[in-house]
Parts: structure tokens; sequence; C-alpha cells
């Protein structure tokens, strides 16, 4: 109640702070923490660019199923796997160069959008707890993944290129090199400003997908989803179906993963086949809740500003922990100890939030009804 | 006959009998892949004496209403403290365990508490909010493992001078003290009394804390917030109540669990842990606002025996380990099927 009061507080200056309290508590943290790490102006500037060329994509995949009402889809890693089976079909192939990340797409998002059905289907039966269902479902289709590649690859789906199988004659190795296709988006259209190379064409893809996110909050469908994530039991009542557009928010969501993933990997080189996607969930999702998003609103700005202080965090901790106390693993370690926190906080304030409006509306209509009551014996 | 058969499946739900017939076809399988059926059933033994009471631990917060404990962590890490300031203090063999169990418990009251306050204000949400908090504790005491100011030169880096080690082994302090008492031994096949004796123990003080009637008043909080208010049970109060003493369970959990293992494994290594112990409850036959002891028996059971078989006939039949990927769908798969079931119609 103390909560509500506060942000209805009369001040805007307060009220910013109050509604902002994340990624201003960030900003102060880098306040300190940046200098303390001895990093020059420069060198911060270009790994910031890099990793918002990087992770925009993947962030931006999360806004969707936020828009339904299905909080936040800790299930993009369905959609990073398919990525990755996309991948390693086009180096199996041998397509290089942008046409190969075309390819990449084209193969992984079929599997996307089966994944993405499957992961709407049964999100469709666990209203309510979507956030921990979705997460779990990353962790078994992850299990699925891992049997498809390490057992069937080589034996039942045909690879041809022995470079990619474990000796051993099946399954995929643990590490492909993406030599091929490395950084190819990112130097399609590069522009370098005072040392600071910016990858434009990354960039104007990132910009089209931004648009067509604002464009689709205005379609039919985009509107509908709204209303679903407002009110199920009204949306239902206005005649729309709700379990299909739940389902269609995640199998968008899911294929935006898939090619998020691609984006991602072109620009570090490398798979890691059985780790890549492992913590791609985590990371976007506590990158948006940095921004300032919450699990019923998320918009573009928070994608960025979140993108900006999670990662400025990510690089400067180490090595501030490494001035700051002699270790940097402790810095290592307190990277990962901010990105589960601030979900388990931003989660659990959301929740409780809710809770006492609950209760305030509960207080509100019993007060009502014992007027009502009063009345009727008054008059 | 149909019906009946039919019925009995909807019951205990594909999954499980699916699970179920997978571990009886791999205990078929075994005698032809030159593998000891006493072996495997001794070992399957073992691991589940070892895991029994983390299985055990999740159990009052079902009761309460608090779901699947995702956060059985925390307990986790007041029994790790327990176990490392133990080997600190250099006490050995039975005392040294009870030393451990003594030092953990107050930890795991007091995160317990403030855990089940927490809770409390993320009603309906409780589940990813606890897996969250589980994790982020975890990565707080990997931090505070390297700065706590321990100096036993068996557990700190040689190298250093300080910061815990990754894996800590308790030979020579408590190695086995349960799984070695009243223990039998024939051939190759291994009776851990001695843990089985105190899994039952724990069982049967749980069990009977859920017959008394803070127990009962704990379960119908669970099972109907509203009606127990209207009987005037502080549901807040029995959830805090529950979460308390599934933390207080999982501390000692892990101490059984370390006893047999011997290592005590800190850093990242308890981060995952809620998961198998989940799985194996709903394995059990549990569901998420409803979980008995004998869940907790059958669960352990037939998930640890996933874990024993699988990978010794899989190696000899394929010549490849296929264990782990199996361990996750299993785990993971049942996890999900429970939470899309929908939630039985209250009492």
């Amino acid at each position: 109640m103390k909560d509500q009061s506060l942000t209805r507080a009369k001040n805007p200056l307060v009220r910013f702070a109050i509604s902002n309290a994340v990624p201003i508590l960030f900003i102060i943290l880098l306040i300190f923490a940046v200098p303390l790490s001895g990093f020059s102006t420069d060198y911060l500037l270009n790994e910031i660019i890099t990793r918002l060329g990087r992770n925009s994509f993947l962030v931006i995949s999360l806004l969707i199923p936020v828009m339904a009402g299905m909080g936040l889809n800790f299930g993009i890693v369905l959609g990073a796997m398919a990525g990755q089976i996309g991948l390693i079909f086009m180096l199996d192939w041998g397509v290089v160069g942008i046409p190969g990340i075309v390819l990449a797409m084209l193969v992984g998002t079929p599997i996307a959008i089966l994944l993405g059905l499957l992961a709407g289907t049964i999100l469709n039966r666990a209203k309510g707890r979507e956030m921990v269902t979705s997460m779990i479902l990353g962790f078994f289709i992850n299990g699925i993944y891992q049997f498809t590649i390490l057992y069937g690859m080589g034996s039942v789906i045909p690879i041809s290129s022995n470079k990619l199988l474990l000796p051993r004659g099946y399954g995929v190795r643990n590490a492909l090199d993406l030599l091929s296709v490395r950084k190819v988006l990112d130097n399609m259209w590069s522009v370098e400003i005072s040392g600071v190379s910016i990858p434009l064409g990354v960039f104007s893809i990132i910009a089209a997908l931004c648009i067509f996110v604002f464009w689709f909050t205005r379609t039919k469908l985009g509107q509908d989803m709204r209303a679903v994530g407002q009110d199920m039991q009204v949306a239902a009542t206005a005649g729309i179906n709700v379990d299909r557009t739940r389902t269609l928010s995640i199998i968008i969501s899911t294929v935006l993963a898939c090619f998020g993933q691609i984006i991602f990997l072109q620009n570090i080189g490398t798979i890691n086949t059985y780790n890549s996607h492992d913590q791609v969930g985590t990371f976007a999702i506590a990158a948006l809740l940095i921004g300032g998003a919450s699990v019923a609103k998320a918009t573009i700005p928070n994608v960025f500003i979140g993108i900006t202080l999670f990662h400025l965090t990510f690089i400067v901790a180490p090595r501030a922990g490494k001035e700051l106390l002699g270790q940097a693993q402790i810095g290592e370690y307190f990277r990962v100890f901010v990105s589960y926190g601030i979900i388990a906080i931003s989660l659990a304030l959301y929740a409780w939030r809710r809770q006492v409006e609950k209760e305030t509306e509960r207080r509100r209509a019993k007060a009502a009804i014992k007027a009502a009551i009063e009345d009727g014996t008054g008059g | 006959m149909f019906e009946s058969i039919g019925k009995l499946i909807e019951k205990a739900g594909w999954p499980r009998i699916i699970i179920a017939l997978f571990l009886l076809s791999l205990f078929a399988i075994a005698p032809f892949v030159n593998i000891s059926i006493g072996t495997s059933i001794s070992d399957t033994i073992v691991r589940f004496a070892m895991n029994s009471v983390l299985v055990l631990s999740l159990v009052p917060m079902v009761q309460s209403g608090c779901g699947l404990n995702f956060g059985m962590q925390l307990g986790v890490i007041a029994g790790l403290i327990g176990a490392v300031t133990s080997i600190e203090l250099g006490v050995t063999g039975f005392a040294g365990f009870l030393t451990a169990i003594g030092i953990a418990i107050p930890f795991a009251a007091i995160l317990g508490f403030f855990y089940g306050l927490l809770l409390n204000r993320v009603k309906g949400d409780e589940m990813v909010v606890a897996t969250y908090v589980g994790f982020s504790s975890v990565a707080f005491m990997s931090m505070m493992w390297l700065l706590l100011p321990y100096k036993s030169p068996n557990m700190i880096w040689g190298y250093g001078g300080s910061g815990l080690r990754t894996t800590i082994s308790v030979e020579g302090y408590w190695l086995g003290v349960l799984n070695n008492f009243l223990s039998v031994r024939i051939g190759n096949f291994f009776l851990p009394t001695g843990t089985i004796l105190f899994f039952a123990l724990i069982a049967l003080l749980v069990w009977s804390f859920f017959k008394t009637k803070l127990g009962t008043a704990m379960t119908a909080a669970g099972s109907n917030p509203v009606y127990a208010k209207a009987a005037g049970v502080n549901v807040d109060r029995m959830r805090i109540l529950s979460v308390v003493i599934s933390t207080i369970i999982a501390a000692v959990g892990i101490l059984v669990y370390e006893q047999s293992f011997g290592f005590i494994q800190l850093y990242m290594a308890p981060l995952l842990m809620a998961f198998p112990a989940v799985a194996a409850l709903l394995l059990g036959g549990a569901s998420v606002s409803k979980a008995s002891m004998g869940n907790v028996i059958i669960g352990a059971f037939l998930f640890q025996g996933i874990l024993t078989m699988t990978p010794s006939v899989m190696n000899n039949l394929i010549k490849s380990d296929m264990s782990e990927v199996i361990r996750i769908i299993v785990s993971n798969g049942m996890i999900v099927y429970a939470l899309t079931r929908k939630m039985k119609v209250r009492k």
C-alpha cells in the first residue's frame, strides 16, 4: 500500500525516481565502478556498441509475449536452439557469407515455429504460471536438443562434413568455428567514427525490427494481444480467440529469438554447441529488467537502456572487483549474482505490487458493499 | 478390464508409467549386458538414501500451498555453512556431523524465515521468484566462500592462502558416518542402514507433525486458504513456518548427501540442485499442491534408479553415455508435466 501511494506521489521527480528505481540504481553503481575499473572511454564505447549490435535482437524478442500478458518468455532459448541448428546445417552445406546467414535463418525458422507452437500450447495449459513453466520447458527442450545433436546428427540426420562430427562418427563437436560467416553482418556496412566502429548493417536490421514491433502493436493481432494481456476473460467475451492469440505471440517471440541467436553468434564467431544457448534467456531478461521493464510492461527504450547498463556492469565488474578486493573472480561472481538477483527482485516487486492492488480492490469492494447495506437499513 | 487399466493410467499419469516401464526394462536388460543386478540395486539404494532427505524437504512447502521449492538452494547453503564450519572446528566422526547440523539449523531457520516473508508477498508467483532467489543466493555465497576467513589448510586454496576450494573432502571428518552405521555388506551388495534409518526418522517426524493440530492447520492453509482463514488459521504464519521447516530439512539433507558422497561442493555446484529433487518428488506422484511421504520414497527410488541404471546399461548397450541427456529430459519433462496439469478441484 505504501508502494502504491508512492507511485502516486505528487512530485513528478519523485514519481520518476520510483518508477525507474532499477536503472537509476545501476547508473549509481556504474558511477563508482567505471572509474575503479580504469578502462578507457574509447574501449568502453566500442564494447557497448558491439554488445548492442549483438544482443538487441534477442532482447526485443521478449517484448511481444509481455504485451500478451504472458510475462517474460524464458522460452526464447527454444528459438536460440533453432537458430543453432540452422547454423549447423549451414556449416555442413558449406554456404558462406550473407547467403549462409540467410540459409541458417531459413532452416531455423520452421524449427522455431514448431517449437513456438509447442511452447504456446503448453503455456496455455499453465495459465498463471507461464514464467516458471517456460523456464523449465527451456531446460526440457535443451535435453531434446542435446539428444538430437549428440546422437541423432550424423547417424539419423545426415551430416556430410566430418569436420563437424565427433571422432566417433556421429554427434556434433563441442565447439564449431563460424569463420565462414564471422561478422559478415557487422562488416556489411560499417563506419568508423574517431576510433569507434559502428556496424550500421546490424543496426539497420535492429531498427527495422523496432519498426516492425511498433507497427505490429497497431495491427488487429497486436491489439488483440494487448486485450488478452489486460484481461483474458474480457478478451474472450469480445470474441478474441485467447489461446490462439497467446500461442501466436510465443511463436513470433521464438522465431525472433532464432534470428537473434544467429546474429549473436555471427558476431561471436564460434558456437559452443551444447552451451551457447544456456544463458540466453537469463541474460536477455536481466538486461530488459535493468532497462526499467516489468513483467507487464516492456518498451523498446527499455531494451537499449537495459543492454547498455547491464553489459557495462558486465565489462567493468571483474576489473572493479580485482581493484577493490584483489580478486577478479569476485567480480565474475558479482555479475552472475547481479543478473540473477535483478530478476528475483523485479519479479518479486511485481508480484508484491499486484497482490497489494488486489487487496486494495477487495477492500474497496467490501467497503462499497458495507456502505450499500448500511444505506439500505438506514433508509 | 480395459476401463480399469485406463483409470489406473489416468491416476498415475503417462509420464510416470513410461518412466517406470523404462526403469523396469533397464533392470530386465541389465543381466544380458553383464551388469550384476545386486550391484545395481545396491547402488540405487545408496543413492536413494543419499538424496531422500533433500526430496523430503520439499513436502512441507507443497503442503502449505507454497508450491515446489525451487529455492531449495537456500537450505543447501545453510547446510554448506554448517559443513565447512564443522571442519574448520576440526570435530570428527558422528560429533562432527552433529556439529554441522547444529550450526546449519539456526542459519537455515533465519534464511527460511526471511524467505518465507518474501514468498508471502508474492503469492501465486512463488515458484519463479523462488528459482531466482535460489540462483542469486548461490552466486552471492560464491563471493562469500572466497571472502570468509576460513583457515583450515584442508579447505583453502594452497597457493593463495585464502578462499575455500571448490570441492572439499570430508574424509577424516565425517565421511560415511550414517552410511556405515549398522551397514550390511554381502559381496557387492551394500546397505547404508544408518542413512536409511536417519531418513526414516526425519520422515516419521514430518509425518507425525502433519498429524498434529498445527500440521493439519498447515495443510488446510495450503488446500483452501479462504476456508482456513475463516476457521481461524493464520495462513501467512503457517506458510512461513512451512518454509522454515523445508529450509531446515534441506540443510540437513545436503549434509546427509555429503557424508555419503564424500565431498562438500561449493561455489556454483548447488545452483541446479533443486530441480532433480523436485523432479523426484513429482515422479513419486506428488502434484504442485499435494505431496506425501509415499511420494517421496517412491519418487526418490524411481529417479535414482534411472540415474544409476542408465549410464551402466546404456554404456554397455550402445557404447556411449546417454545418462546426462536422459536425466535432463526425464527431470524437466516431469516438472513441465506437473505444471501443466489443471489444479484438482479442492475439497
